[in-house]
C-alpha cells in the first residue's frame, strides 16, 4: 500500500511506453498520430535508439523505408518522428515494476523514484543475449568471453577492441556481424562454430560476413573446453552428433584470447512476469492476441521483448498495430468478436498472435509470424481450423534462421468455425 | 609489534578483524587481487550445524561454535545471514543407519533440535523433493550466508581498526632470521614480529618451511552449478546426501539472494589454481541432484563454477601454534566446514596469539562500517529517500539485480573495496544475474577506471592479466600510441 504522500504523487498517463528501442518509438509515434495526447515513453538508456544505436553495419530499412540504412540511422528516423511529434521521452529512467493494474514504478538520476497509473502500458523492453552460463558450457572462467552484442557495444559505442584473436560461438546475426566488425578492425576471426546443423542467422550475413572474409562456419561443432587462466588464451571445440554431444576425438584447438557468443536472444520479460502477464514457453514472451493485446487487459507488447524478430523493419511494422491497439484501447474503442487459438503444429514454433479475434463486425487481416523448427525446401504452411483448411502458401525454404511470416486475409479469417487454428508446414 | 597475516580469505580476514581489537601493527597479505579469492568465493555458502564432523575433532567443536556465533557476528559486520534449516536424504533401506550414526554424532556434537523425520513430513516440508526418498535427518539450526560478502564485511572492519590489506602479494618464501620473520613475497621482502599463516590451500608448504612435521594439503575440487532465482523457492531448506568418505555429497540449496545451488563434486587434482569446470563433473553434480530434485530443469543455470578445498591428509583442520617455530601460528586444511568454523577459528586463535604475547586490547575498537541496504532490498519509500539523498542511486546499471550506480561506486569506496569487475559483481550482484553481466559490464568497466583513475584498458575481471579491453580501436588500428 501506498503512502498517502506517495499517492499524491501519482501520474495518470494514457498510454504508457516501456523502452524507446525501435518498438517503443514506433508504438508511441502510432499512439500519438490516433490520437493520444497524454503519452510517455520510459527509456533505461541516457539515448533513444535501443540496440541500433550500436549495429553500425547498414542493411536496415529495406523493407519499410525501402533503402539500405545503418542502425542509427534508422533509428534517427523514428527520434526525429518522435520529437517532431513533441512526444515526452523519459531517458536514463529505468522501469522498476509493473503490475496487472497498470501502476508502474520507476526511477531515474533527474526525477528520483517516478509513480505512474497508465491507462495502457505497452511493453517494449526487447531482448537480452544468452550468456555463456546458460550453455554449461566447461572450463576456465577467465577473461575474454563475451555475448557478441557486449563486444559490439565496447567496439562500436567505447571505442575498445575485446581482443585479437576470436573465435565465434553461435551463428546469430550479431555473432554474424561481429565476426565482420572485428575483422575490419584488424581481429583475426579464425571461426564460427554453430553447434546445429544449420545457421541460425540470416543467410546474406552467412555471405557477407563470413565467406566474404574466408572465415570458415563449422556447422554441428561447440566448444567443449575453455582454457585460459587470467585471460583465455584457447579453446577447444568438437563436432557433435544429432543429439549435440560431442563425439570424442573430433576435438580441435584453436589459439586464441577472445570468445564470442551468439547463442540466441531471450525477450527480457521481467516486468512482463510482474504483472503477472501468460508467457509463451516457444517464444519466451506474452501471449498475444491480434491486436499485441497480452493476458492482461490494457498491457501491450511488442517487438523483440514480444518474440525476437531477425528485421527490424518487422519490429516497426508490429509495434506501430500495438500503438494504435493500444490508443484504441485508451479511447473505448472496445472490440466485440470471439477469441481462437493459434497453434504451433508440424514444423512451427513460436506462432504469435497466439489469439486471434474473430470481429462481429468488419475483419482486418492479420500479420502472423512464426520460426521454423528445422530446414524445409519447397514446403507448404498451411493453416487448418476444425479440420478445414484455410489458408495455404508455398515457399523456396523455410529456416529456423529466418523468421516466416504471412498475412491471414478477412475471407480466411471469416471461414474460421473451430477454436483452434493450427499452422503445420507440410515438407 | 609487526603481525603479518598470509591469506585474506574468510579465516584470514576474520583473523584480522579479531586482531584487531588489539594494540599492534598488522598487515594483511592476499596473493590474490583481493580478499575472498580463494576457496572463500566458491563454495556451498551453508553455515552448517555441525551434525557432519566426527565427534572429538577440531573440525567437530569449531564448527559447533562458530556456527553459533554467527546470527550476531554477521549482524554486526553487515553480512548477510539465514537459518532456514536443511535435511539429510535417505534413498536406500541401509541408508537410514547413516541417518542415525549422523543423528548420534549431531547430539554428541551439540547440535540443537535435530529430529529424524519420514518420507510423508519430508514431502510436505519440501514437496519438490524425490518421493522415493525413505527418511532424513532435519537440522532446523542450519543456516546460509554469503561466504564473500561475509569475508569482505570481516576485512572492512578491520581495516576501519587499522589493520592495513596488501594485495597481489604472494607469500613464497618463510623463514625466521634473527628471531624476526622474513618472508620472501611477490611485493617484495617484508618483515614480521609474529606471522598468521592463513594460506589456505597453500598454508601447507609454508607450514613445511617452518616446521620439521610436514604436513600434506590435497587440492580438492568442488563444482557447482547456479541456477537463476525464482519464486516461489524451489526447496526452502539445504538438502543433502548421505556422505561419503569425499564430502557431504551433492546438495541441492537455495541461497540467500534465492538463487538455487547445486554441488559440489569432489575431486582431487594437481594443481591448486585449477578452478576450471569439466564436462564430467557438472555431469555428475546434474545426475546426483536429480536423486534430490527429480524436476531439475538445467535450462534455469546461469552459470557454473568451481572452488578447491584444502584437505589435509588426516582430514582434521590444524590450528595454532607452529610447533617448534615460536611466534608463529596457523590454519591449515580448512576445508568444510571451514566457513562454518571461521568466526570460532578465529576467536581461538587470536586468543592463543594474545595470551602467549601479551597483546594489550585497545581502549576503543570501532563497529564495522553501516552497510546500506542493497537497493533491490528497498521499499518503495526507502528508495524514494535514497534517491533523494543520493541522485546515483537513480541509475540502475545492472538491470538483472537492480543494481545501482551509487552502489557500485560505494562497493569501490569500500575501506577493503573493489577493484575489479569480478570485485564489483561480488559486492553488489552487478553481473551476477541471468544475462552475467552481458548489459552491465562496459559501465561497470568505465565506473571503475574513473573511480581508480586508471585507463579502461587496465580493468581487469579479476587482477592478473585478465584485462577486458586490449586496446583501441585506434591502437588495433595502428593509428594510436601502443
Amino acid at each position: 500500500m501506498l503512502s498517502n504522500e506517495l499517492k499524491q504523487q501519482v501520474q495518470y498517463v494514457d498510454v504508457l511506453v516501456i523502452g524507446a528501442g525501435p518498438a517503443g518509438m514506433a508504438a508511441a509515434i502510432a499512439a500519438r498520430e490516433a490520437g493520444v495526447e497524454n503519452l510517455l515513453v520510459l527509456e533505461r538508456e541516457e539515448h533513444m535508439g535501443g540496440i541500433l544505436r550500436q549495429c553500425i553495419h547498414n542493411g536496415f530499412g529495406l523493407h519499410r523505408f525501402k533503402e539500405e540504412l545503418t542502425g542509427p540511422e534508422y533509428a534517427q528516423r523514428d527520434i526525429d518522428k518522435v520529437q517532431e511529434l513533441g512526444i515526452e521521452v523519459r531517458c536514463g529512467t529505468t522501469v522498476l515494476s509493473v503490475d496487472e493494474h497498470r501502476f508502474v514504478t520507476a526511477i531515474s538520476k533527474e526525477k528520483g523514484v517516478q509513480l505512474f497509473e497508465a491507462g495502457a502500458v505497452v511493453l517494449a523492453m526487447g531482448c537480452r543475449e544468452r550468456p555463456r552460463g546458460a550453455l554449461g558450457t566447461p572450463g576456465s572462467r577467465c577473461a575474454g568471453v563475451y555475448s557478441a552484442g557486449t563486444a559490439q557495444k565496447f567496439v562500436n559505442l567505447e571505442g575498445y577492441m575485446p581482443g585479437k584473436r576470436v573465435v565465434i560461438l553461435g551463428s546469430g546475426d550479431i555473432g554474424l556481424i561481429m565476426a565482420r566488425r572485428m575483422t575490419l578492425q584488424g581481429a583475426k576471426v579464425l571461426a564460427c562454430v554453430e553447434i546445429m546443423p544449420y545457421s541460425g542467422g540470416l543467410n546474406r550475413n552467412i555471405v557477407q560476413c563470413l565467406e566474404d572474409y574466408d572465415i570458415p562456419l563449422l556447422l554441428s561443432h561447440t566448444v567443449v573446453d575453455i582454457e585460459g587462466k587470467d585471460r583465455l588464451s584457447g579453446i577447444t571445440i568438437a563436432e557433435v552428433d544429432e543429439k549435440r554431444n560431442p563425439i570424442p576425438g573430433t576435438e580441435q584447438h584453436f589459439d586464441c584470447d577472445t570468445l564470442l557468443l551468439s547463442v540466441g536472444l531471450i525477450p527480457e520479460n521481467e516486468l512482463t512476469q510482474q504483472a503477472g502477464v501468460e508467457l509463451s514457453p516457444a517464444t519466451q514472451g506474452a501471449v498475444v492476441d491480434d491486436n499485441l493485446q497480452t493476458s492482461k487487459e490494457g498491457i501491450f507488447a511488442c517487438g523483440n521483448v514480444l518474440h525476437v524478430h531477425d528485421l527490424v523493419d518487422f519490429v516497426s511494422a508490429e509495434s506501430f498495430r500495438a500503438g494504435k491497439a493500444a490508443a484504441a484501447y485508451v479511447q473505448g474503442k472496445k472490440r466485440q468478436g470471439r477469441f481462437v487459438e493459434m497453434k504451433d503444429g508440424n514444423g512451427v514454433r513460436g506462432v504469435v498472435p497466439q489469439r486471434l479475434m474473430i470481429p462481429e463486425g468488419e475483419t482486418e487481416p492479420v500479420q502472423v509470424m512464426f520460426r521454423p523448427a528445422a530446414v524445409y525446401e519447397n514446403a507448404t504452411v498451411v493453416l487448418t481450423a476444425g479440420g478445414k483448411e484455410i489458408m495455404r502458401q508455398r515457399k523456396r525454404i523455410f529456416t529456423p534462421g529466418e523468421m516466416a511470416e504471412l498475412t491471414l486475409k478477412p475471407e480466411a479469417i471469416r471461414q474460421i468455425e473451430s477454436d483452434t487454428v493450427t499452422v503445420d508446414i507440410l515438407a | 609489534m609487526k603481525i603479518i597475516i598470509i591469506g585474506g580469505g574468510v579465516v584470514g580476514c576474520a583473523i584480522a578483524r579479531q586482531l584487531s581489537r588489539y594494540e599492534a601493527d598488522i598487515t594483511l597479505l592476499e596473493g590474490g587481487v583481493d580478499v575472498a579469492e580463494g576457496a572463500s568465493k566458491a563454495n556451498s555458502a551453508i553455515v552448517h550445524a555441525g551434525f557432519d564432523a566426527k565427534p572429538g575433532t577440531m573440525k567437530a567443536k569449531l564448527n559447533v561454535d562458530g556456527a553459533k556465533m554467527y546470527p550476531r557476528l554477521c549482524q554486526e559486520v553487515g553480512a548477510p545471514y539465514g537459518q532456514p534449516g536443511a535435511m539429510v536424504l535417505a534413498f536406500l533401506p541401509e541408508e537410514r543407519a547413516t541417518i542415525e550414526t549422523l543423528y548420534q554424532q549431531g547430539i554428541e556434537n551439540g547440535v540443537e533440535e535435530l529430529r529424524i523425520i519420514e518420507r510423508d513430513e519430508i514431502l510436505q516440508l519440501e514437496p519438490n523433493t524425490n518421493p522415493n526418498v525413505q527418511c532424513a535427518l532435519l537440522v532446523p539450526t542450519s543456516g546460509l550466508t554469503s561466504p564473500y560478502e561475509l569475508t569482505y564485511a570481516l576485512a572492512d572492519h578491520a581495516a576501519v581498526n587499522g589493520v592495513t590489506f596488501i594485495m597481489n602479494a604472494f607469500v613464497s618464501q618463510v623463514r625466521k632470521e634473527d628471531g624476526r620473520f622474513v618472508l620472501e613475497t611477490t611485493k617484495g621482502e617484508m618483515q614480521a614480529d609474529l606471522i598468521v599463516n592463513c594460506a589456505g590451500i597453500g598454508s601447507g608448504e609454508l607450514h613445511n618451511q617452518l616446521s620439521d612435521r610436514k604436513v600434506k594439503l590435497i587440492p580438492r575440487k568442488g563444482e557447482y552449478y547456479l541456477l537463476d532465482h525464482v519464486q516461489p523457492l524451489l526447496f526452502t531448506r539445504t538438502m543433502f546426501q548421505c556422505p561419503s568418505k569425499m564430502g557431504k555429497g551433492v546438495l541441492v540449496s537455495p541461497t540467500l539472494h534465492g538463487n538455487t545451488i547445486l554441488g559440489p563434486s569432489a575431486e582431487d587434482v594437481e594443481d591448486a589454481s585449477d578452478v576450471a569446470t569439466t564436462a564430467q563433473a557438472l555431469a555428475m553434480v546434474n545426475e546426483r541432484s536429480r536423486m534430490t530434485w527429480p524436476g531439475l530443469n538445467l535450462r534455469n543455470v546461469i552459470t557454473t563454477f568451481a572452488g578447491i578445498r584444502a584437505h589435509e591428509e588426516n582430514g582434521d583442520f590444524i590450528i595454532g601454534a607452529v610447533e617448534g617455530c615460536p611466534g608463529a601460528y596457523e590454519t591449515v586444511g580448512v576445508e568444510s566446514p571451514g566457513l562454518s568454523a571461521a568466526p570460532a577459528i578465529a576467536e581461538l586463535l587470536v586468543g592463543q596469539i594474545a595470551s602467549e604475547n601479551q597483546l594489550s586490547e585497545k581502549m576503543e575498537w570501532k563497529p564495522a562500517p553501516v552497510r546500506n541496504k542493497p537497493f533491490y532490498a528497498m521499499t518503495l519509500e526507502e528508495r524514494v529517500e535514497a534517491v533523494k539523498e543520493n541522485a546515483d542511486y537513480g541509475a540502475i546499471v545492472c538491470r538483472c539485480e537492480q543494481v545501482t550506480e551509487a552502489e557500485i561506486r560505494a562497493a569501490i569506496r569500500r575501506p577493503v573495496g573493489a577493484t575489479t569487475i569480478d570485485g564489483v559483481k561480488r559486492r553488489t550482484r552487478a553481473g551476477m544475474g541471468r544475462c552475467q553481466g552481458g548489459f552491465c559490464s562496459p559501465r561497470v568497466l568505465e565506473i571503475l577506471a574513473e573511480e581508480l583513475g586508471i585507463d579502461p584498458t587496465q580493468v581487469t575481471k579479476g587482477g592478473g592479466n585478465s584485462q577486458l579491453l586490449v586496446s583501441t580501436i585506434a591502437q588495433a588500428m595502428g593509428k594510436g600510441d601502443a
